[in-house]
């Protein structure tokens, strides 16, 4: 019988090819729409995880035009910077745990500096946010001019590279975060304030009359124990003039809605699709089936039942169910994980690729709602095709 | 091997007739003896097609019974039937009967590929040598004639030697030449000892019938042989 379902789909070429396309269309839409919502979750909860402190305070300025959570968020570059004394008074007031002060500079496109990036200077001795993650790809501590390149940035460890005429040597390379730190250059403190100053000296500095060692650009904060981020948040903006407090899962709040449309609007693409490839399945193996009546009732005369027409249809099905499902599956891996980066930009979104553990199940998972797909497609055609009278179809022909 | 038909009668129902249950077969009683011929006359719409169908264990009868060597064959579950009909009768439909993805020598041996079985091809070489087809085994049925496809299509029903052969309108669209072959044919596999039943609506089934019956308009009338 197997045979017989092979020959049967080798000798329709044009009408398998057909079959087993729009099953690959609905495994594509299928495969693809999940590793992408699951790659868009996936980039949210690594920029949660990245930013790491509670409350983040800025400058006032930094506020204007969105300019702190276009950096963060969005992967813009600037710098602003405020008084370090804000360090002081905010560490004095209740309910502030941790506290760490981070340095903003950007470098710029001129013959100065290798590359156009973000670059964020943090104080190893209090950091508790970036460190965890930097010692996971760079065992050693950071050493002067010593810097740590995102994992999109076209440098490798060993690289020198320039920034306001310093040259520094890359220690390490991040993992991808699917976030903006994978375009960021990280140092430390000591580091960045040489560059401040360097970019100062050359007046390529947006700030002329700042000196590095009395200025922090923001400040990460833990809330202690019994006490909420909101009321740490609160208290900043009440009592500390010119600086602005964000609790850091408000500042996700915009992009995880944005990310819950877009899951949604993916979710309802594919519900769409795959209703739609049913249908068009459904209507091909009717047509098919119908135009093949008389083969089946050949079938019954030589001696088949009606479980095996019935199996003979649901069998192509499932084959072309299986077929279309791994074209899908690889063309859904062929598009999706080299244009990573451009579906990132394009929906401006965090976005991780989940790891091969989960693509595999997600494989498996496809190739079940598609072969399960032709199969129920192909139901009513094989129910239909294993009550034919024989007599009536062979009689026909005459 | 002998099938025996009992008062077997087939009712179909017509809807938007003044009377809407007809009898296509009524109250048919008879012997397909293994090793005769019997040839069923009759003109079109008389129930010869339906009443080889229900012999052939393809329809069931709307009463009545039919046995094969003693055993009720509408007794069987479909897959027990199926089985049975595969191994013990041949059928030679009406028309053109083949599976276009399959060649010449596949549909063939088409009985033995349903049920995963070997063997046959010897037997399928010297059927298509004694049909006329030998040449063709390895061609698509979409590149035969009419008459070729029914050549095809009696050895497929014979392929596995069954006691029961029937056949339906075998030399329907048939030249005269073919249609000896054809008809000369059956005669030799009666002669080895099958039940052989043709159903035509061509004198040419005479010269070669043992016995000769003629249906009309349902009911059935011995006219040659006991």
């Amino acid at each position: 019988m197997r045979s017989i379902v092979l020959k049967n789909l080798k000798g329709r070429p044009v009408r398998t090819a057909v079959l087993v396309m729009i099953a690959a269309f609905l495994s594509f839409a299928v495969f693809g729409g999940t590793l992408v919502t699951a790659s868009l979750g996936r980039g949210i909860d690594s920029l949660e995880e990245r930013l790491g402190a509670d409350v983040m305070a800025v400058p006032k300025e930094a506020t204007q035009k969105k300019r702190f959570e276009d950096i963060i968020l969005q992967g813009s570059t600037g710098y602003f910077y405020m008084d370090i004394a804000k360090l002081d008074e905010i560490s004095q007031l209740e309910g502030v745990g941790q506290i760490s002060a981070q340095l903003y500079l950007a470098s710029t496109s001129s013959s100065c500096c290798s590359i156009p990036v973000q670059i964020i200077g943090f104080d190893p001795e209090t950091d508790f946010t970036v460190t965890p993650w930097i010692k996971r790809s760079c065992g050693n501590e950071l050493g002067q001019r010593d810097i740590v390149v995102g994992n999109d940035l076209n440098a490798f460890v060993g690289d020198k590279l320039s920034f306001y005429g310093v040259e520094c040597r890359v220690a390490a390379k991040l993992d991808k975060t699917g976030t903006s730190y994978d375009t960021t250059v990280f140092t430390n403190t000591a580091t960045i304030k040489e560059l401040i100053r360097s970019s100062l000296e050359r007046g390529m500095n947006d700030f002329s009359d700042i000196d590095p060692d009395r200025v922090v650009s923001c400040l990460l904060i833990d809330a202690a124990d019994g006490y909420t981020p909101e009321e740490i948040m609160n208290d900043i903006n009440l009592h500390v003039k010119r600086v602005k407090a964000y609790q850091s899962k408000s500042m996700i709040t915009g992009i995880a809605s944005s990310l819950s449309g877009v899951s949604g609007m993916i979710r309802t693409l594919i519900g769409a699709v795959w209703l739609l490839g049913i249908v068009i399945m459904l209507l091909a193996f009717t047509m098919s089936v119908n135009e093949r009546k008389k083969e089946f009732a050949v079938l019954r005369i030589t001696g088949a039942s009606r479980k095996m027409l019935s199996g003979l249809v649901m069998k192509e099905a499932l084959a072309v169910g299986a077929a279309g499902g791994v074209a899908g599956c690889l063309l859904g891996m062929l598009v999706l994980i080299p244009f990573g980066d451009l579906i990132e930009q394009k929906l401006s979104l965090p976005y991780l690729f989940p790891g091969w553990g989960y693509v595999l199940v997600c494989f498996a998972c496809t190739l079940a709602v598609s072969v399960i797909s032709g199969v129920a497609s192909s139901a009513v055609s094989s129910l239909r095709m294993s009550r034919i009278d024989t007599g009536i179809i062979m009689r026909g022909d005459s | 091997m002998n099938v025996t038909a009992e008062n077997v009668t087939k009712e179909y129902i017509r809807p938007g007739r003044g009377t809407n249950r007809f009898a296509a077969v009524n109250g048919v009683s008879l012997t397909l003896e293994g090793g005769s011929l019997c040839a069923v006359m009759g003109r079109s719409g008389s129930g010869k097609t339906t009443l080889l169908n229900i012999l052939s264990g393809l329809l069931s009868p709307t009463s009545g019974k039919v046995f094969l060597d003693g055993r009720d064959i509408y007794s069987l579950d479909d897959k027990t039937l199926s089985r049975l009909r595969c191994e013990s009768f041949g059928v030679v439909p009406q028309g053109q009967s083949a599976v276009r993805t399959l060649t010449v020598e596949e549909n063939i041996l088409l009985p033995f590929m349903l049920y995963k079985e070997k063997g046959g091809r010897e037997y399928a070489l010297e059927l298509m040598k004694r049909l006329g087809i030998a040449e063709l085994a390895s061609v698509k049925p979409s590149e035969l004639s009419g008459g070729e496809l029914r050549r095809m299509s009696i050895a497929r029903a014979v392929i596995r030697r069954p006691g029961v052969i029937f056949a339906d309108e075998p030399t329907g669209d048939l030249d005269d030449e073919n249609t000896a072959l054809v008809f000369d044919f059956l005669k030799q596999l009666a002669g080895e000892g099958s039940a052989v039943m043709v159903v035509s609506h061509e004198n040419d089934a005479l010269k070669y019938a043992d016995r000769v019956m003629k249906m009309s308009a349902g009911n059935f009338e011995i006219m040659k042989g006991a």
